[in-house]
């Protein structure tokens, strides 16, 4: 028998608006050892699924409508407060997807490590300080904390994102769980960091010898790491089978589908770069920050002596880490942070170092797409407000017209024109994209710096949106910077593609040259750390 | 489809959509009706007050309530029902001028300073720390001296006051704010600051700015009761809600209409306007839904 079996698990949400099935008959098994992967889309019902096993859901109004789940022969749905509390405890343990907001920043790690030690539910299992710091310090070593005596006694923020996931990683481990749940532990982290942490879990599971559930929305992410897929939509079960299996001989349509939407290859559409004078060039540009949090009170230079040129009509690929500078750079471009030297010039203008008002002709050539769908509109106004506001305000609508060019916006974009009384919470994550990339392209730009536009999607979003943009670029002759973490999606989407390392440039070239032949070993190291949805190089890759 | 979109509903925005949702809000619709009610009352009290306000009464004395007097007289016969009626006209002009006043220099001061940041949020929160640490009393008894008794004066000097702490509400809400990417999207749409700040800013502080300016009221109206009080209100034999309700606690036990009237007028108000400052703030809410 498996150690944790679960048997038709259904769950549903009473909210105002009716019931909702958010997990509608599930069943599936894990074995010490063994990792099980559940993969879906957002609101497809994987990580309530997971936490209805630890009765971690807010009730209501989640109601469990029926199933089992026997957790070492004890059904951990049917079991009182008090067992629960054990279990929790001692048997299973969860990694949540943002380290940030995980750790409690009042306390150094070392005491949030030894809690669960200290204050244990059985008073004869507790440790003395001393013995559970020692115990603790042990575990920061082996999940790779360097120096974990002295790191004992720092406090989160002293730590970088990677190193907070392995310190959350470290706290999940502490009681020895034999069930060890990750939701979506790598999403937050950078390609190279994520590798790492699935090659900790990966080694610590073989060590350890615990049954985990893989909690992803990322096909290419549990390649690697996973012995059986579990794939989820809307609560149902789409395929249960091991992973060889749903990778190369998957017979569930959706698995397809979800396979198709992670943008692999080379670019389809046609380069339309034109020769000739670059239409952007951004000459030795430096933008650097005061940081007053550090002790010394030097600045950040978050970008620093960097230069590009991107000619009429081509699609250039920002590629970069998380402060790496690449967004910086972009908001640089549009005078939205500060230049500290160098200059910006469009169409042979310079147009850094202008004034508000003599850069207003500008504004309505260069627009940007911001990342998150979800903060970059106005939630107290409506569509048709958000989009005629440019219109109104350029000059470019009057009051008569502005009501046809605000439908023939959103039919550009393609949303239903009913939509535009409508608020943003509304709409879901690509249709707020979609509204967006709307407001963008109302002022007719020439230029379009995409920030991120799609790595706060699904998957299957995430493919429709790029197919967006890759139109609007192609319809109206737009000349765009690509900025992303995603290596896949910028190959994709870019003709030409720029790394940017802390700070720097440190190699450019045509897309296709690049994958081939990385000249600079962290282009190297980055490319290498892409998860591809293809088990066999992943799971080589992991015993690397 | 264009015939859709007709132009009343292009006009849908968030105050006409607000006004949508404060109808099908009974409670805050109450409200809104006892507040008209009583503004009503206030404006026409000169017309419908049962006896002048000046009218005492020595040898009648305090009266329980009589078909005379419905609800009893004072220590010197005076009709409590036209004292409450001309005591409504103060307290609610008290209320409602000093809360605006304190909402306009609050909403303005902490958005500029919030916005801009930097050494501008310095100094103007500097001088807000600064008016915080003047002596309150100290202020208004200066204002008196310099400018004489005045009661538009009395509405002007609460009101420079209670804005301290909305300016400091607001501040704090449009630095995060501020942050959002859709002020950086307003930014690069071109829009100038003073429109972002209008139209992007200050809808979205609303939300907490409704609250605090539905507790600002009632503490302006007890304000002025204790400025009254020490004399340096308005003058006897003019009155106010709080004014009525001090003197009433003095004489509780032997005549306790006289304080259980005014205390209920002034309840009543208070109960309405946070009714319709809940509603209003779940109106301004387009996360509430419609229906």
């Amino acid at each position: 028998m498996a150690l944790l079996e679960v048997n038709n698990l259904k769950i549903s949400f009473h909210t105002r608006n009716g019931e909702v099935k958010a997990v509608d008959d599930v069943s599936f098994s894990v074995d010490s050892g063994e990792t099980l992967a559940i993969v879906g889309e957002s609101g497809s019902g994987k990580s309530v699924t997971c936490y209805s096993l630890l009765d971690l859901l807010p009730k209501p109004p989640a109601v469990l409508e029926g199933g089992t789940a026997n957790f070492d022969g004890e059904d951990l749905l049917a079991c009182s407060k008090d067992r629960m509390r054990q279990f929790r405890g001692n048997h299973i343990a969860i990694i949540f997807q943002d380290p940030m907001t995980s750790l409690n920043p009042f306390l150094t790690i070392g005491e949030q490590l030894i809690e669960p030690l200290i204050y244990h539910p059985e008073k004869s299992q507790r440790l003395k300080r001393d013995a559970a710091r020692s115990e603790a310090i042990d575990l920061l070593a082996e999940v790779g904390i360097i120096n974990p005596q002295a790191r004992f006694e720092n406090y989160p923020h002293e730590f970088s994102g990677g190193m907070r996931q392995r310190v959350m990683i470290a706290m999940a481990l502490i009681n020895k769980p034999r069930l060890l749940i990750c939701d979506e532990p790598t999403t937050a982290l950078d390609v190279t960091i994520q590798a790492q942490i699935l090659k900790l879990i990966k080694a610590l599971q073989k060590t350890r010898d615990v049954a985990v559930i893989f909690i992803s929305h990322d096909l290419g992410v549990v390649a690697g790491i996973a012995d059986k897929v579990l794939v989820m939509c809307e609560g149902k079960t789409q395929e249960s089978n091991s992973t060889q299996h749903v990778f190369y001989n998957s017979t569930s349509d959706y698995t397809h589908k979800l396979l198709a939407a992670i943008p692999s290859g080379v670019k389809t559409s046609k380069n339309y770069a034109q020769d000739g004078e670059p239409l952007v060039e951004v000459k030795q540009v430096k933008t650097y920050f005061k940081d007053f949090s550090s002790k010394d009170k030097s600045a950040i230079k978050a970008v620093d002596n960097v230069s590009l040129s991107i000619q009429k009509g081509e699609v250039l690929g920002l590629v970069g880490e998380s402060g790496s500078g690449k967004s910086t750079l972009g908001r640089s471009i549009l005078q939205l942070a500060p230049l500290i030297a160098g200059s910006i010039h469009y169409a042979g203008n310079k147009i850094s170092a202008l004034k508000a008002s003599d850069f207003l002709p500008y504004r309505r050539k260069l627009q940007m797409i911001f990342q998150d769908p979800y903060a970059s509109l106005n939630p107290r106004m409506t569509v048709y407000e958000t989009l005629a506001e440019p219109l109104l305000y350029h000059g470019i609508a009057n009051k008569k017209t502005v009501a046809k060019q605000v439908q023939q916006l959103m039919d550009d974009v393609g949303l239903a024109r009913s939509g535009v009384l409508k608020y943003p919470h509304e709409f879901s994550g690509g249709q707020r994209q979609r509204i967006a990339i709307g407001r963008a392209i109302t002022t007719q730009p020439e230029f379009l710096i995409a920030d991120e536009p799609v790595s706060a999607l699904d998957v299957t979003i995430q493919a429709q949106i790029l197919e967006l943009i890759l139109n609007l670029v192609e319809q109206r002759n737009l000349t765009m910077l690509f900025i992303s973490h995603d290596l896949s999606v910028v190959r994709y989407i870019s003709d030409r593609v720029a790394v940017m390392h802390r700070g720097k440039l440190v190699e450019e070239g045509n897309t296709e040259q690049l994958w081939a032949e990385p000249k600079m070993n962290y282009t190297k190291a980055l490319l290498k750390a892409i998860p591809l949805t293809n088990p066999t190089r992943e799971k080589g890759f992991m015993n690397t | 489809m264009t015939d859709s979109l007709k132009k009343s509903e292009q006009r849908s925005s968030l105050w006409s959509d607000a006004w949508v949702k404060l109808r099908k809000n009974r409670l805050a619709l109450l409200g809104l009706i006892v507040l008209i009610t009583l503004c009503i009352i206030s404006l026409l009290t000169p017309l419908i007050a049962p006896y002048s306000y000046e009218e005492q009464d020595l040898m009648l004395g305090a009266t329980p309530p009589s078909f005379a007097h419905w609800l009893g007289t004072d220590i010197f016969g005076r009709d409590m029902l036209t004292r409450i009626m001309y005591g409504g006209r103060v307290s609610l002009m008290v209320g409602f001028i000093a809360t605006a006043v304190a909402l306009v220099i609050g909403i303005l001061w902490g958005s500029i300073a919030g916005f801009f940041g930097g050494r501008v949020d310095a100094l103007m929160m500097r001088i807000v720390d600064i008016m915080y640490a003047l002596p309150f009393m100290i202020f208004i008894v200066l204002l008196m001296v310099v400018f004489g008794r005045n009661i538009l004066l009395l509405f002007i000097a609460i009101g420079a006051v209670e804005w301290l702490t909305m300016a400091r509400i607001v501040r704090s809400q449009v630095m995060a704010l501020r942050q959002q990417e859709f002020i950086e999207a307003a930014y690069s749409m071109g829009l100038s600051k003073w429109t972002i700040i209008r139209r992007h800013i200050i809808p979205n502080t609303l939300g907490p700015v409704i609250v605090y300016t539905t507790l600002t009221i009632p503490s302006v109206m007890l304000l002025e009761a204790f400025l009254s009080f020490l004399g340096l209100g308005i003058q006897p034999p003019q009155s106010s809600w709080g004014l009525l309700i001090n003197y009433g606690v003095e004489t509780m036990e032997e005549y306790p209409w006289l304080l259980i009237f005014p205390g209920i007028t002034l309840s009543v108000t208070l109960f309405a306007l946070n009714f319709l400052g809940d509603g209003l703030r779940d109106a301004l809410d387009p996360r509430t839904s419609k229906d």
